[in-house]
């Protein structure tokens, strides 16, 4: 049954003509309105996640629930379809649940707000927030348990109810909710952050209805749209093919020791509409890997990826819509069946940007970049310290920015919007660790004319014992390189024991115990390249040498030797003519790295971690 | 006879502005800016307005100085060659900039990234160690950094920095590292990093430190090249800058702490503003300065104008108290357009800059500007700056139709259209800084100044409901007037990050006594007398956990009196004022600062000859006007002419040597007794 929509005053709106510039004034104000959303949330958040790293996504919808401005689309449209129950004015809607929304919020650890906003009596609008929280309980700090085989060992899950009913608090409600969470003051102040940031928003709509009529303002929105969904038609026009393009690539595993999972997406126009057919992706993984993708949100990332790869000055909303047709195969590592677990899907939401971004430059390789989204990596580490005070840490850590059309990667930077590092001396004061090293790895990299940007090393030393976890992935699948780019370095974790001791630690590993004085080396991927390396300007590679970016021995994948620092051109000539009559024709559009075979056979030599399994597909076929 | 005289240098124009001391009567000028030697331009000023006041620059007892040379040097990266010293382990701080990549999904595609300011080959990394409760953990090796230093010094740096680890907490290793610096390229400079800001967080620390050491020899040479000059015109008085926090420092100080100047120029508007409301009466005022390719806007309560702990420039965010000045893309020269995929009408922050300039500058600019929609509506009359200058009204009407052809408008309704927008885009500056932080609109005055700024400001007031909309004396010198109005002013904060629960009135009043003397002193260094020191304490407070602090003013008897549960009371309703919540958490005293103020200007703003309120007198001309969807009938008056009491009904302009004033049609300007123009809703 959908949401039964309950308004005093059921006028419809009627549509107007609205002038360009009413148009223009109406699209900036709700922009600053989004952004007035984020200032509030970062302001009065206080988990570092939200504070400091800035995970949460704003938007607001028309009254039909259709996004306007934002960032991820609109899950809006869904949740109504799904909700049984009323919508009414003075509710506040809150969820957490993946399956009650079709997958709108992808896991237990988002908490979404959503707030009907009304205007005498009519509703005329939503705005909505959701954001990730530290911690919702379960069986691990963080409550992303890479072990979890379903979606009730990863905490508390909220379908959608009402925190507001009509102008009604439920204040035993809240209490419920953060009775089951480790974190219960960061999880208030981010849950109050959320809602004030809507009611910001909802106060703007109101306002602009105000002040230009609500007929005046819901055509505008209409309008902007229509104006959105006439600027993707011409973009799909000239830019996806009727002919099929297909891209595959791969999760690496699922922490349980199977993988890699193979994500497959087909790509073609048909009667000006695009497809984008999931067909020939693996079934859904026994373990937490799996993300629920709803079908809203692939739309979106696909017109996001479609402007700002061929058209950046574009604003997005939720109007082109209908110009994409997402089919994604029932009990996949894209659309499992409840009550599979989610809370690791942060590796397959990054493994779709690198796959779009091969999909929509196959056929114009100017515009391709390469591969880059291993995820965030994530660290957690929790304990009892010695005064008895509870301590949990989330981190979200950054890798190397793939090579572009536009130039090199940057070195150890955020692929997610707005997204930065906790300060290490933030950590230091309020966590029992301290950070030993923040550094970029040298010819982590893949090298190219553009070389990929190199990933991090971050150096913890664990003052207290505790536990830790790690979520990473990009450690046995490389990240490709493009047009002649070679692919970028893969990610790795060494735990170094206060005797010296090495240990190789998993990319996704759960409550592992650690003891004051472990230093654990937290090393990110590197972005993969793009271009022909021996094409770079070898005097690039002196200077990097200098700052320490790339080593002599890097620079040989250049073709460019480097003597005392300085570029040895004869040697260097030398080098390249012999690289360049070694190879084998054409350089290829999409440099993989070895195959999978290949990969696992030196798995353990070269990761120092066992190859993963072939995964056991739990659905039967 | 002694004079003040303030000088704000701008990218086309430097304006000048002498106040006479004992009378309050002053005069302005305007001479073109030379920015290949802005001093060669300051001069020229200088001696132009001295003999226009009949007096020399020997009686000028202060030279007061607002410039965007520090901006400049930073957003143009002319800054200095800056080494850098850093933790083993952290020389890639600049590097990883936080990991910070703007724009939204997809973003990092576009994004060129920026160099780091202190470039990687510059930075170097030493052992040693201190942890996050202050204490070392590892000693420093003096020979490691003695081989660094020498290695820096064949370099070729030109600044020298050092940010380490925590030393915000103790900065013991980074002196001695100063002091080995100063030993063995006693002719560079450095900036150690718990002296510029001693405060948390690496990488704002760094690249405060930094930016510091990059445009300190660029300002250096700028003022001791500025002093010399003055100096050979026999302009012996004091020299001293705007801050960007309002304030004023000596030019010695600036030298050393530049980062404090990146500011400067914007503040001056704001300070004027402030010297405006104090004479007009009004205490409340938002700020409205429209320049050529920009709008600052800032808010000011109880003539106090709002700060912030940091000064954007460029992609940069350094941490250096500022008025909190917002500023958005939208100017004189913004250019408007209709993208072709979209088919929406867009107006900057692409503009035209004074190079070549809007298509009715005549001076080769192609593309519909605001400026020109301006000229077209007849808000702009052909006539500007007193007749020496025509502007081309019909190559503006060319330009502003293919706009309205695009679109399928008529060539009124585009251009009324481009100033809509180009209103709005201010109105939304206008609104982060008042709405957004929790203050009425409806209580506030606009004030509209720069070139620009009374053109826009009745229309733009309409919008906010913010009333009277004004029209100060002198508009397009507003600034010169702050830097000429303004006092000294200097601050020093301490980290503190601690809650209530763990500290107590007698701790936090000794330490405010302690930096409150160390402003003091720097004030008196600057010769100003212990008596004429004004001292105010402030406190940052936040709920632990909380990335956002609320600056709270207090002073000791207060404290003493209402204790620091007073503090976090006052922290609840100003949090409850911002985000409509409180919260059960504990409060985090992060910070304490102390702020010393020099004496107040108390000058009398030298009054206007009354008049019968009828501006008659004043009217240079019949005109015609675009208003409310017709050309209507206004009249153009000249503002020199008019009396105090004067009542201007609408449509009407207003036009003086610098500064055009549009009265719109159902608005009534009035002119207060010191000459600023109020206007209000008919």
């Amino acid at each position: 049954m959908p949401a039964q929509i309950i308004q005093s005053n059921e006028t419809p709106f009627n549509t107007v003509a609205i002038d360009p510039v009413t148009l223009e004034v109406i699209e900036n104000a709700l922009r600053n309105a989004r952004i007035e959303m984020d200032a509030t949330l970062v302001r009065t958040a206080m988990s570092p996640g939200i504070r400091e790293q800035g995970d949460a996504f704003p938007l607001i919808a028309d009254s039909k629930g259709r996004m306007i401005v934002g960032q991820f689309g609109s899950y809006i449209g869904p949740f109504l379809e799904g909700f049984d129950g009323t919508v009414e004015e003075g509710d506040l809607i809150f969820l957490s649940d993946p399956y009650s929304v079709a997958g709108a919020i992808s896991h237990s650890n988002d908490w979404l707000v959503l707030m009907p906003v009304f205007k005498d009596g009519r509703l005329i609008a939503y705005t909505s927030m959701f954001g990730h929280m530290s911690d919702i309980g379960g069986k691990v700090p963080g409550s992303m348990p890479i072990d979890a085989t379903s979606i009730f060992q990863e905490g508390v899950r909220i379908p959608p109810i009402k925190i507001w009913k009509s102008g009604e608090y439920n204040e035993d409600l809240i209490k419920l909710i953060m009775h089951q969470t480790r974190t219960p003051d960061w999880c208030k102040a981010d849950l109050n952050a959320l809602i004030a940031s809507c009611r910001v928003a909802a106060r703007r709509v109101v306002e602009l209805c105000d002040r230009f009529g609500e007929d005046v303002y819901a055509s505008a929105t209409d309008l902007l749209l229509e104006r959105n969904h006439r600027a993707m038609q011409k973009l799909i026009e000239t830019s996806v093919s009727e002919e099929k393009v297909s891209f595959e690539d791969y999760i690496c595993d699922d922490g349980m020791g199977y993988g890699p999972y193979k994500i497959r997406c087909t790509m073609w126009r048909e009667n000006g509409r695009v497809i984008l057919d999931f067909e020939g992706t693996d079934p859904q993984s026994k373990a937490s890997i799996n993300f629920l993708l709803n079908e809203n949100m692939m739309k979106m990332f696909f017109g996001i990826y479609m402007i700002m790869v061929f058209d950046p000055q574009i604003l997005f909303n939720d109007g082109f819509y209908d110009l994409i047709d997402v089919r994604i195969p029932e009990g996949s590592l894209l659309k499992p069946k409840f009550p599979a677990a989610l809370s690791g899907r942060t590796h397959a939401l990054g493994r779709l940007f690198d796959i779009l971004g091969g999909l929509l430059g196959q056929k114009t390789p100017e515009f391709l970049n390469a591969a880059g989204f291993s995820s965030s990596p994530h660290l957690f580490y929790a304990g009892t310290d010695k005064n008895g005070k509870w301590f949990q840490l989330f981190q979200i850590g950054f890798g190397g920015i793939p090579g572009r059309p536009l130039g090199d990667g940057p070195d150890g930077h955020s692929l997610w919007p707005g997204f930065t590092n906790v300060p290490n001396e933030f950590l230091e004061r309020y966590f029992p660790l301290r950070i030993e090293r923040y550094e970029t790895v040298s010819d982590s990299g893949g090298p190219g004319l553009h070389r990929g940007g190199n990933g991090i090393n971050m150096v913890y030393r664990f003052l207290e014992p505790g536990v830790i976890a790690i979520h990473d992935d990009r450690w046995f699948v490389p990240p490709w390189g493009v047009n002649g780019g070679e692919p970028g370095a893969r990610a790795r974790k060494l735990l170094i024991k206060n005797d010296g001791t090495e240990i190789v630690l998993g990319n996704k590993l759960e409550d592992y115990e650690v003891e004051a004085g472990d230093q654990l080396h937290f090393v990110t991927w590197g972005g993969g390249g793009w271009g022909d390396p021996l094409e770079r300007e070898p005097e690039l590679l002196a200077v990097e040498l200098e700052k320490g970016l790339v080593t002599v021995e890097g620079a040989l994948r250049y073709g460019v030797v480097l003597t005392n620092g300085k570029v040895d051109q004869s040697a260097t000539d030398a080098l390249r003519t012999k690289m360049r009559d070694a190879r084998d024709g054409d350089l290829p559009t999409f440099n993989y790295g070895p195959d999978i075979e290949t990969l696992r056979a030196n798995c353990l030599a070269e990761t120092g971690l066992p190859a993963p399994k072939q995964p056991q597909w739990q659905t039967a076929e | 006879m002694s004079y003040r005289l303030g000088v704000d240098v701008g990218g086309t124009f430097t304006d000048l502005l002498l106040l006479d001391q004992q009378s309050g009567n002053f005069w302005r000028h305007k001479t073109p800016s030379t920015p290949h030697d802005s001093s060669q331009g300051i001069l020229n000023g200088v001696t132009a307005i001295c003999q226009e006041a009949g007096t020399s620059p020997s009686a000028i007892e202060f030279f007061l100085h607002g410039t965007t040379v520090a901006t400049n040097a930073m957003l143009e990266g002319k800054g200095a060659r800056v080494g850098l010293i850093t933790t083993v382990g952290y020389r890639q701080t600049m590097q990883i900039a936080r990991s910070f990549v703007p724009g939204g999904l997809a973003g990092w595609i576009v994004w060129p990234k920026p160099e780091p300011l202190a470039a990687l080959e510059d930075s170097f990394e030493i052992s040693g160690r201190i942890d996050a409760q202050g204490k070392e953990i590892a000693p420093i090796d003096e020979a490691e950094i003695r081989k660094i230093l020498e290695k820096l010094k064949e370099s070729g740096i030109e600044a020298l920095t050092v940010s380490l680890i925590n030393s915000y907490l103790n900065g013991g290793h980074e002196s001695r590292i100063g002091a080995l610096a100063a030993e063995i390229m006693p002719d560079i400079p450095f900036s150690l990093s718990h002296q510029v800001l001693p405060e948390m967080q690496e990488y704002e620390r760094t690249l405060t430190t930094v930016a510091n050491a990059s445009v300190r020899p660029v300002v250096g040479k700028y003022v001791r090249n500025l002093r010399d000059s003055l100096r050979s015109c026999e302009m012996n008085g004091s020299l001293s800058l705007l801050r960007s926090d309002g304030g004023l420092m000596s030019s010695e100080k600036a030298e050393d702490h530049p980062v404090s100047l990146l500011m400067s120029g914007p503040a001056g508007g704001v300070t004027g503003a402030i010297w405006v409301g104090r004479n007009a009466g009004i205490k409340n005022i938002l700020t409205l300065d429209v320049g050529g390719t920009s709008t600052d806007v800032a808010l000011i309560e109880n003539l106090e104008a709002r700060r912030q702990r940091t000064t954007e420039v460029g992609h940069l965010s350094v941490r250096a108290s500022a008025l909190d000045v917002k500023t958005v893309g939208a100017g004189g020269g913004s250019i408007a357009y209709v993208p072709e995929l979209t088919g929406a009408l867009r107006v900057g922050p692409e503009s035209a800059g004074a190079v070549p300039g809007p298509v009715a500058y005549g001076k080769g600019g192609v593309q519909p500007t605001v400026t020109d929609a301006n000229v077209v509506l007849g808000y702009l009359p052909e006539s500007l700056l007193g007749g020496s200058f025509k502007l081309d009204r019909e190559g503006a009407e060319k330009s502003i139709q293919n706009i309205a052809d695009t679109l399928g408008i008529s060539l009124m309704e585009a251009a009324r259209g481009i100033i809509d927008i180009v209103n709005e885009n201010m109105f939304g500056a206008l609104r982060m800084i008042s709405v957004q932080q929790g203050y009425d609109p409806r209580h506030f005055a606009l004030m509209g100044f720069g070139g620009a700024g009374p053109l826009h400001v009745n229309a733009v007031a309409r919008l906010m409901d913010s009333w009277p909309a004004v029209s100060p004396v002198s508009p397009g010198v507003l600034c010169a007037l702050g830097d000429a109005t303004t006092r000294m002013r200097t601050e020093t904060a301490r980290s503190f990050s601690r809650r209530f629960n763990e500290t107590d009135e007698a701790e936090v009043i000794g330490l405010l006594q302690e930096i409150s003397a160390q402003t003091r002193a720097e004030l008196m260094e600057e010769g100003i007398a212990d008596e004429d020191i004004t001292s105010q304490f402030e406190l940052d407070v936040r709920y632990e956990g909380q990335a956002f602090e609320v600056p709270l003013s207090i002073d000791e008897k207060t404290l003493l009196e209402d204790g620091l549960k007073g503090v976090t009371d006052r922290f609840d309703e100003e949090h409850h004022r911002l985000f409509t919540f409180n919260m059960e958490s504990a409060h985090e005293l992060v910070n304490v600062r102390a702020v010393a103020l020099g004496p107040e200007l108390d000058l009398p703003a030298p009054t206007l000859e009354k008049g019968d309120g009828d501006p008659s007198a004043a009217k240079i001309r019949d005109h015609q006007l675009w208003a409310d969807g017709k050309m209507q009938a206004a009249i153009i008056y000249d503002r020199a002419k008019l009396l105090a009491g004067d009542v201007i009904p609408g449509p009407a302009i207003v036009i003086e040597m610098d500064s055009t004033t549009l009265i719109e049609a159902d608005c009534i300007g009035t002119v207060d007794p010191v000459g600023n123009i109020l206007i209000n809703l008919a």
